[in-house]
């Protein structure tokens, strides 16, 4: 009996041990590049590295000198800005879907679905030409709405499986006062609403922060986003990896730290609200 | 019953608050296709836009007789086929490891799901130039490290970008996405009644029993869920290729998205790219009714 315990202790701190080994070597190359990004470019790009090298902020106090804010600010406009309309399109039309579901409410679902299967880059070409046609090409509002066609299905998805929670008693108590649909959307239910409102506005703003395939076409100087920046940053100023390190770092911050906040919304706003 | 005695302009008056969205989305997503469909049927090269006419499917044609096209395919379906299946058996393992009691396990959470967090760019750029860089990256750097360390004294200086570019696109990308499937499949992990398992386990069943019997017959919906939905993302994405390869060198890192961009931004031959558009849609409409067939379940669950 005890043996068998001993034993499964063992095997237990085994597992632990292996699990924390494996969470680390994947952050390895995180914590690599986080190291590098306070290093001075000449102590960089040397294996293994040198410890004790000169610690200093200089990386990140030149990322916002060469302009880099611009496009950080960019990108800030595109994601916050899409993320706050889609919100607005998406909560009445996943109340119109969820707790009493109009006729077809299944059919609707599936079309909202269906395009997110189709690949963005198909649609690419005539986004463009639309948007040259109307004279907004690298305009930050035009990629705005862009991103905003691009969140709204996931964020029906999203929002609804967060609404399908709620008893329905409460909005027929409330239609039985004469509430209107504006009174129960924005007086009786966003309160409970608040937590699926503020996953569903990470996940969207994780995305459009993240996105790269319609920033790089339809932007040029004046619209370019963090990540468009980023690739030409590497183009233009040839390898200096301590400033590489700090620029990835900047970039990805926000998002990191939004993912951080709301681990346990990620996985349902990436299954389209399928997986609790 | 309660849905008959609802009156005609009370459903117009529930459907009210779906239309801005639905329309919007309808606009945004079907007209783009359309567009796409009507262009595929034009030689159109806007360099020599004066010559642009009708030519019926002769784009189609001309796509599917692209030698670096079927390339782009072949590499496209390697690629999405290795990463998909390589961080799902990944995501299931962390998912298994994760899915117990023990000291620091959310900050062992928080540590693997960063990669997916990262900027994908940026991660591109980070594993090119700072990983699989031949002079100073670290990968270089282990594997003279280790040379060394059994005697070897030239320097190494492996190239993996150059020599083996679908790898060198691959690995970045099964790090980025083993935490997505992770996820899925640790929220299917968490899903299970304890209760039975631990009933289960009074009668007698064995760890391995409890896992081929019960736990993974109930993981399989989210498996396939993280399969489909990894499949959607990832054939969708170029940010990896686009970064690290370019497709090269030669077309051998190429694959359908980057190729469709080329062809329309570097090639300007708009029509063929329009019908490879098209081409990609209807193999996607194909492959997504199928695999909607499978998850419809748990899509649909009306909890």
């Amino acid at each position: 009996m005890m043996k068998q315990s001993k034993a499964k202790f063992f095997s237990r701190s085994g597992l632990t041990s292996l699990t924390w080994f494996i969470s680390l070597a994947f952050f390895f190359p995180i914590f690599w590049i986080l190291l590098i990004s306070f290093r001075q470019e000449k102590d960089a790009g040397t294996f293994p590295p040198k410890w004790l090298a000169t610690f200093s902020f200089d990386n990140y106090s030149s990322v916002f000198q060469k302009g880099a804010t611009t496009f950080l600010l960019n990108s800030a406009i595109a994601s916050i800005g899409s993320t706050l309309i889609v919100l607005m399109l998406a909560y009445p039309a996943a109340y119109a879907l969820s707790i009493k579901p109009i006729y077809k409410s299944k059919d609707v679902l599936t079309f909202f679905l269906s395009t997110k299967f189709l690949p963005p880059i198909a649609a690419l070409l005539p986004l463009y030409l639309i948007l040259q046609h109307l004279h907004v090409l690298d305009n930050i509002w035009a990629l705005t709405v862009l991103y905003v066609s691009m969140n709204l299905p996931l964020s029906v998805w999203m929002l609804r499986s967060f609404l399908k929670e709620i008893p329905s008693e409460l909005v027929e108590a409330a239609s039985l006062d004469g509430a209107s649909t504006r009174t129960i959307l924005y007086k009786v239910l966003a309160p409970i609403s608040l937590p699926g409102l503020a996953s569903t506005a990470l996940i969207c703003f994780i995305f459009s922060w993240n996105e790269f395939l319609l920033a790089i076409n339809v932007t040029g100087f004046h619209a370019a986003t963090a990540p468009v920046y980023l690739v030409g940053f590497v183009t233009a100023e040839g390898l200096f990896f301590a400033h590489l390190a700090a620029v990835s770092i900047v970039v990805s911050l926000p998002v990191v730290i939004a993912g951080w906040s709301a681990q346990d919304k990620l996985v349902r706003g990436l299954s389209l609200g399928a997986v609790k | 019953m309660a849905a008959l005695t609802h009156s005609k302009t009370e459903n117009r008056k529930r459907r009210l608050p779906l239309y801005p969205a639905l329309i919007l989305t309808v606009i945004l997503t079907q007209i783009p296709f359309v567009i796409t469909l009507i262009i595929s049927m034009f030689h159109w090269n806007i360099i020599y836009s004066k010559e642009t006419h009708f030519t019926w499917f002769s784009n189609f044609k001309v796509v599917a007789q692209d030698a670096t096209m079927r390339a782009a395919l072949i590499n496209s379906i390697t690629l999405t086929t290795a990463v998909v299946l390589i961080s799902t058996l990944f995501g299931l393992g962390l998912a298994l490891l994760l899915d117990r009691k023990f000291r620091g396990r959310s900050i062992v959470r928080t540590l693997l799901i960063t990669p997916f967090l990262i900027t994908p760019v940026a991660s591109a750029l980070l594993w090119k130039h700072i990983i699989f860089n031949p002079l100073y990256g670290i990968l270089d750097g282990f594997i003279t490290q280790i040379y060394k360390a059994f005697g070897g004294n030239h320097v190494i200086n492996a190239d993996f970008v150059s020599n083996q570019p679908l790898v060198a696109i691959a690995v970045p990308m099964i790090w980025q996405w083993t935490p997505f499937m992770m996820l899925i499949i640790l929220a299917g992990l968490q899903s299970q009644s304890p209760e039975i398992l631990e009933a289960a386990a009074v009668d007698g069943a064995g760890t391995w029993q409890l896992f081929s019997k019960m736990t993974f017959p109930h993981l399989r919906q989210y498996i396939q869920l993280s399969i489909i939905l990894g499949t959607i993302y990832i054939v969708q994405s170029m940010d990896f290729v686009f970064t690290i390869t370019q497709g090269g060198p030669g077309t051998d890192s190429t694959i359908i998205p980057y190729q469709i961009y080329l062809t329309m931004f570097r090639k300007y031959e708009y029509g063929e790219a329009a019908a490879a558009g098209v081409i990609v849609v209807f193999i996607t409409i194909a492959l997504s009714t199928l695999a909607l067939r499978f998850t419809k379940d748990i899509l649909e669950s009306d909890k």
